[in-house]
């Protein structure tokens, strides 16, 4: 019944396997999975340096040159690593399209807002002239900027944060994309104008059906949208559950340390469980699980093996020796591979 | 905008009265102009009634107030040489000058920023680090050595080229170059740096998640916001059109404003000095204003605030 | 009710502001009217959005901007004109915590000689015993003496603010006045730091402004919380029962833009419009373009703050004519 099972079931929009990213021989992504189904809402929560970001702009193509890429990343079965640039033009904008975390750097200072949506219309959708300006509008419109007509001459330092952040989405859906990859739509924004674009990217998917890949740091913000939920840590994916599962009964100690690190915002307070120590250097990864040495229930096989992603129930996932071992093999097998 | 006009006039003209009280000052205390001109053995009645005549026996305070309002009045006074009027002697240089500044203008712009673009697009590659390094050696290496170095290889090794005058266009072709080599160079790495600056913005990133052709995000994205610092170092650069050439005119014997300046300096001709001082800084800020009403043009964030109503 | 550390009534300030390259300067006001009371020992958390004024507040509060209009006191005396001795003398008794560690560091000298500036510029004990309470207050915010000897860029984001957090309380101070002091870190290590926070707060009887949008964290720090919008204090009250049944609507928004995770029980209220800008406040109460429930006497009136049920003070119209239990009851 999850979103994890049908989209295992039927083909994935898009499905990302083993992906794996290096800057200079420096790890940022060590062997990512993640399918997202259409019309479906992924979230991907972690700290910074986590990789979250990187899977996505690694699968977009959008990472420096300098950037060395393996694993795979299908879009519908075509395969977007190391494709032809004309294929990616196509796809990107047109059928996944991205909104990042800063808006007013995202859009270009010396571009009029109506040039820089008109220009994504021309290019997924042969608008020009005149029709290309109405639809530019409408898209303004619809994403709730006042006075859509005359604003389209306006430059983006005459928009506020919140509104800059709504042309970003205007650009984003003016290719009619299946998947929009928002990595901290709301990071820089305040509490109130937050909730107005989480609010905005609700109305639009179920308008358009649109699969949606919200990267955030904030658990919060994650849960209340998504349906499924992957946590990364250290460049990779620690655990992946239903967003409600994920919450009442998390598996991972990374998951359950996040949660405990969150203070609460109704009923009694309790002391902050916080994590102890930092991320790992990706120039001095631990050789076993990444989290090993900070996490409270680690044992010895933990500092050697790195756990792999393992299914463990209905639409969950989870990458933790403790947590695997116990069901499928005996631990000593788990040790001796 | 008026008042902000206003000031930048107002601006202007309180730097060029600086360099012409700049000039008269230095000039004045750094030898007497009709020892120089009449030459050490000149009768004293002589060198009286030059001084008298060209009003160098009032004070300095009141030479200097009489000039500044005879500038006002746009008399620049004439040469104490050959007594014509200065503003003369140096119209009739300026076409030899932009002869030479006009060419290397079009190498410096059109090789430095091509070359800077196309280092900044191929980062760490063999041409990025031949223009950088081309560029080091640009405007490390004085003029004059360069020009030398080149008059040795082109006019006294190969014997292809004249090493100095003005008969022909093929004497301006090394004193060009020498010229234009220089300012491609900074230019390039100005260029480059811009450029790899505008690259790095979050804007170009979004440009290639919309599914702009990476060609067009050049040109159509970072080329329109690299070109706002480039603008600056342009409108410099034509700011020295004038004055540019003191040393390769000299080095190639170009009779152009840079040699008069020369020479009337070291004859102590006052009112040509000051004419071409005047010149040079007219030019200098013109140009400023203009590279300030093109950085309006360019940068939508200057432009007077208030259009469309941003809350 | 002990006599206040500190005490601030009706702090005003305006700054002027340009908006455009060619236009005339704006009267700003970023603060209007803040009265706010801080006991010893006790942790006042203030929440707002940018623009709302709390970091200008802050800052008058601890007499390092004057205020244009109203006073502070601190420890029942008149906060002294800056830069005198007296002034000077204060800064020892409190001391700020920034947002951004690194820059409140000078990345060229170690941790360690950072931490024990305070200590020379006040000549607080024996120069010889300055090494030892350096020690000492490294290691009381969970740095090692190895810590000390690196430099700023040596160390992590929540190592830093740790490091600024000694620094600050090398003087001993009584008041701390910390301004988003955990937000530009991961949540695993604001974790760490709210804790080390509450537990030297506790330790040292130390009072606290806490500053910060996230209302959670806020929460966890603070025994009473002031909700700022455009300069000025809409709500006061006890942190549990403020964020449980918030009286104020734009708090109410507050609250509701920070979702639970676990489950998506609460219905978020979204506000219309554009966060307030301080260049140009509404008339009446500055909330009122926004707010749900305003009315037309909202956009003539400015509401006051006034007791809205035990310890809870509310500047709403709304709210002034039901108690907030009955609002809430009703909705």
């Amino acid at each position: 019944m999850s979103g994890l099972d049908l989209a295992r079931d039927a083909a994935p929009l898009v499905a990302i396997r083993d992906l794996a990213v290096r800057f200079n021989g420096v790890p940022a992504l060590r062997g990512v999975d993640l399918h997202v189904a259409r019309g479906e809402a992924v979230g991907l929560v972690g700290e910074s340096g986590s990789g979250k970001s990187v899977t996505w702009l690694a699968a977009l193509g959008l990472l420096p040159g300098s950037a060395a890429i393996s694993g795979s990343v299908t879009l519908e079965g075509t395969q977007l690593l190391g494709a032809p640039a004309e294929i990616l033009d196509r796809t990107r904008g047109g059928r996944v399209a991205m909104i990042f975390q800063d808006p007013a750097s995202a859009l270009n200072p010396v571009l009029t807002i109506g040039r820089q949506i008109g220009e994504a219309l021309a290019l997924h959708r042969g608008l020009s002239g005149r029709e290309n300006a109405a639809e530019a509008r409408r898209l303004l419109e619809l994403v709730g900027i006042p006075d859509a007509g005359r604003r389209l001459s306006a430059y983006p330092h005459e928009f506020s944060g919140g509104q800059n952040q709504r042309v970003m989405i205007a650009m984003a859906l003016a290719g009619g994309p299946d998947l929009l990859v928002a990595d901290e739509p709301t990071t820089a924004l305040d509490a109130t104008i937050q909730s107005q674009i989480l609010n905005l990217i609700g109305e639009i998917r179920r308008e358009t059906g649109m699969a949606l890949v919200l990267i955030s740091h904030d658990l919060g913000v994650v849960a209340e949208t998504c349906d499924r939920i992957a946590v990364m840590y250290a460049g990779r994916i620690v655990e992946e559950a239903p967003a409600d599962q994920l919450f009442l009964a998390p598996r991972h100690p990374y998951t359950r340390g996040l949660i405990g690190a969150l203070p609460p915002i109704e009923g009694a307070r309790r002391r902050l469980v916080a994590i102890p120590g930092t991320v790992p250097d990706p120039r001095a990864m631990p050789p076993g699980c990444a989290f090993a040495p900070r996490c409270t229930q680690a044992h010895a096989a933990c500092d050697r093996i790195a756990p792999a992603l393992e299914i463990i129930g209905p639409g969950r996932r989870v990458a933790c020796l403790a947590e695997t071992a116990g069901r499928g093999s005996a631990p000593t097998e788990v040790a001796a591979e | 905008m008026l008042r902000f006009a206003t000031l930048r006039l107002g601006r202007a003209a309180i730097t060029i009265a600086l360099v012409v009280t700049f000039a008269f000052v230095v000039l004045r205390l750094s030898g007497d102009p009709a020892l120089i001109i009449l030459g050490p053995e000149a009768p004293p009645e002589a060198i009286a009634a030059f001084r008298k005549s060209w009003g160098l026996d009032a004070s300095i305070f009141v030479q200097y107030v009489d000039y500044f309002g005879a500038i006002l009045r746009g008399d620049l006074g004439r040469s104490m040489r050959d007594g014509r009027p200065a503003i003369l002697l140096v119209a009739e240089r300026i076409p030899a000058t932009l002869a030479l500044t006009l060419p290397a203008l079009a190498i410096k712009i059109g090789i430095g920023v091509p070359a800077g673009i196309y280092a900044a697009l191929h980062r760490g590659g063999p041409v990025d680090r031949l223009v950088m390094m081309l560029a080091v050696a640009g405007f490390t290496v004085p003029s004059f050595v360069l020009g030398l170095t080149l008059v040795l290889i082109f006019s006294v090794q190969l014997g292809w080229l004249p090493s100095g005058g003005q008969e022909s266009w093929r004497h301006a072709i090394l004193p060009v170059v020498t010229l234009g080599t220089g300012g491609a160079a900074i230019l390039a790495r100005f260029t480059r740096s811009a450029m790899l600056e505008v690259l790095g913005q979050p804007y170009i990133r979004t440009a290639s998640a919309k599914g702009v052709a990476w060609r067009a995000v050049v040109t159509g994205h970072a080329l329109p916001n690299a070109a706002i610092p480039t603008v600056t170092m342009v409108g410099f650069m034509v700011g020295s059109l004038i004055a540019g050439a003191v040393v390769v005119e000299s080095v190639f014997s170009w009779p152009g404003v840079g040699r008069l300046l020369v020479v009337a300096v070291a004859n102590r001709d006052l009112a040509v000095v000051q004419c071409i001082l005047l010149l040079v800084a007219g030019t200098m800020v013109a140009s400023n204003l203009i590279v300030d009403f093109l950085y309006g043009l360019l940068d939508p964030r200057l432009r007077a605030g208030g259009r469309a109503g941003a809350h | 009710m002990t006599a206040p550390l500190v005490y601030a009534e009706g702090l005003t300030r305006t700054y002027a502001m340009r908006r455009g390259l060619f236009s005339r300067p704006v009267a700003v006001r970023a603060v209007d009217g803040v009265t706010l009371a801080i006991a010893p020992g006790e942790t006042l958390g203030l929440v707002g959005e940018s623009g709302s004024g709390k970091s200008t507040a802050g800052r008058m509060l601890l007499g390092l901007e004057t205020p244009d209009r109203g006073f502070v006191r601190f420890d029942g005396r008149p906060m002294p004109p800056p830069g005198g001795a007296p002034w000077r003398a204060l800064r020892a008794r409190a001391q700020m915590v920034f947002q951004d560690p690194l820059g409140a560091l000078d990345r060229r000298l170690p941790i360690a000689t950072q931490v024990r500036e305070p200590l020379d510029i006040h000549g607080i004990g024996d120069p010889a015993l300055r090494g030892g309470r350096v020690r000492e207050l490294l290691g009381a915010v969970g740095l090692s003496a190895d810590h000390g000897r690196r430099y700023p860029f040596e160390l992590s984001g929540g190592q830093r603010q740790r490091a600024v957090i000694a620094r600050a309380l090398a003087t001993r101070p009584d008041l701390l006045v910390c301004d988003e002091p955990v937000s530009a870190l991961d949540v695993s290590i604001q974790a760490q730091v709210v804790n080390l926070l509450i537990d030297l707060q506790a330790g040292l009887g130390l009072a606290m402004l806490f500053i910060s949008h996230d209302l959670r964290v806020v929460r966890q720090i603070s025994r009473r919380v002031a909700v700022m919008y455009l300069g000025r204090i809409v709500e006061e009250g006890e942190a549990d029962d403020l964020f449980a049944a918030p009286g104020h609507p734009y708090t109410e928004a507050l609250v509701s833009a920070s979702p639970a995770p676990g489950g998506r029980a609460g219905r978020r209220i979204v506000l219309k419009g554009d966060p307030p800008n301080p260049a140009a406040r509404p008339s009446g109460c500055a909330f009122h373009p926004r707010c749900p429930v305003a009315e037309i006497r909202c956009r003539v009136e400015v509401p006051v703050l006034r007791p809205a049920g035990p310890g809870r003070q509310v500047a709403c119209h709304r709210v002034a004519e039901s108690p907030v239990a009955d609002l809430r009851g009703a909705a």
